[in-house]
């Protein structure tokens, strides 16, 4: 896994030092390359994770991208029209996820959806407790965090 | 074409620090403050920062700044917003008259600060309290 990952990256220091233009957009052409040539390569390997890895965090960056713009508008359009839409309430949320850097990384997440915050975590680590803006559904809220960010989220870091 | 995306990307951006700043002098409590405060603000720091790192397309140490100072932003913004929110909760800060359910309420143990997180073990005075704006919203 580390070991596919730090290959990838020096097969893309080896790309930049070739074509000798010290540019992202030419890092991420040749990080690309070197993802394609080291998927080639080890199709044969008993672990290949790294190569499933990969597209699943690009993926996740966009569903993350996505959620955050469309939540952002709902809260725009709320601000700039004259009536309150909002019910805000403090829920609390059962996480799944066990490690701290597990829990760190997926209340960075809900903190930065607009519309939810973390207010605070529970000592035994077992429940967060979000204040949410638009709590139309409780139940509903819970779930579609549960399915959305945090399963996505354990499905990268396990 | 590169201008047209950094005209759109810079208005977005500013557009939203606008919003949020709005909304800081509109919204009714201190939590919607908070909530609409942070992200926005981060968002539209960060597409300002992706504008600039377009906008210099040969220079590296300005990408590179620009995306450590997006990195930084998006792992320390969060953190604060906790910790005030954490602050603001413990001091006793208010909710809006129209918070739907505080699950949160009575959690605290007044004595060593703990937070629990099995709701049967809620302070037994704070669970009337509950019950009492039950049955005051139906």
């Amino acid at each position: 896994m580390i070991k596919f990952f730090l290959m990838n990256l020096l097969l893309s220091f080896i790309w930049v030092a070739l074509t000798g233009s010290m540019l992202y957009s030419n890092f991420i052409f040749g990080y690309l390359l070197g993802f394609g040539v080291l998927w080639i390569m080890n199709r044969n390997e008993s672990d290949v994770r790294y190569f499933y890895r990969v597209p699943k965090i690009i993926s996740f960056f966009f569903f993350f991208l996505y959620e955050l713009i469309k939540a952002n508008v709902q809260v725009a359009y709320d601000v700039i029209t004259p009536k309150y839409f909002f019910k805000p309430g403090i829920v609390r949320y059962p996480v799944n996820a066990n490690t701290d850097f597990e829990i760190n990384l997926l209340s960075t997440f809900i903190s930065l959806t607009p519309g939810t915050l973390i207010i605070d975590i529970s000592d035994d680590k077992k429940a967060i407790y979000i204040h949410v803006m638009y709590l139309k559904d409780e139940e509903q809220f819970i779930r579609t965090l549960k399915t959305g960010v945090e399963r996505k989220l354990l499905e990268l870091l396990r | 074409m590169i201008d047209i995306i950094l005209a759109i990307l810079s208005t977005i951006g500013a557009l939203s620090i606008l919003f949020a700043s709005i909304g800081v002098l509109r919204m009714p409590d201190f939590y919607l403050r908070l909530s609409v405060t942070v992200k926005a603000s981060t968002l539209g720091v960060g597409l300002l920062l992706i504008c600039a790192a377009i906008m210099f397309p040969g220079d590296v140490s300005v990408t590179t700044k620009s995306i450590a100072i997006i990195f930084f932003l998006i792992l320390t913004a969060p953190i604060a917003a906790h910790m005030i929110a954490k602050a603001a909760y413990f001091t006793g800060t208010p909710l809006w008259k129209g918070t739907v359910v505080d699950e949160l309420k009575g959690m605290y143990n007044k004595e060593t600060h703990c937070l629990e997180s099995d709701p049967e073990k809620a302070q037994p005075h704070a669970k009337e309290n509950i019950a009492h704006s039950d049955d005051a919203t139906d």
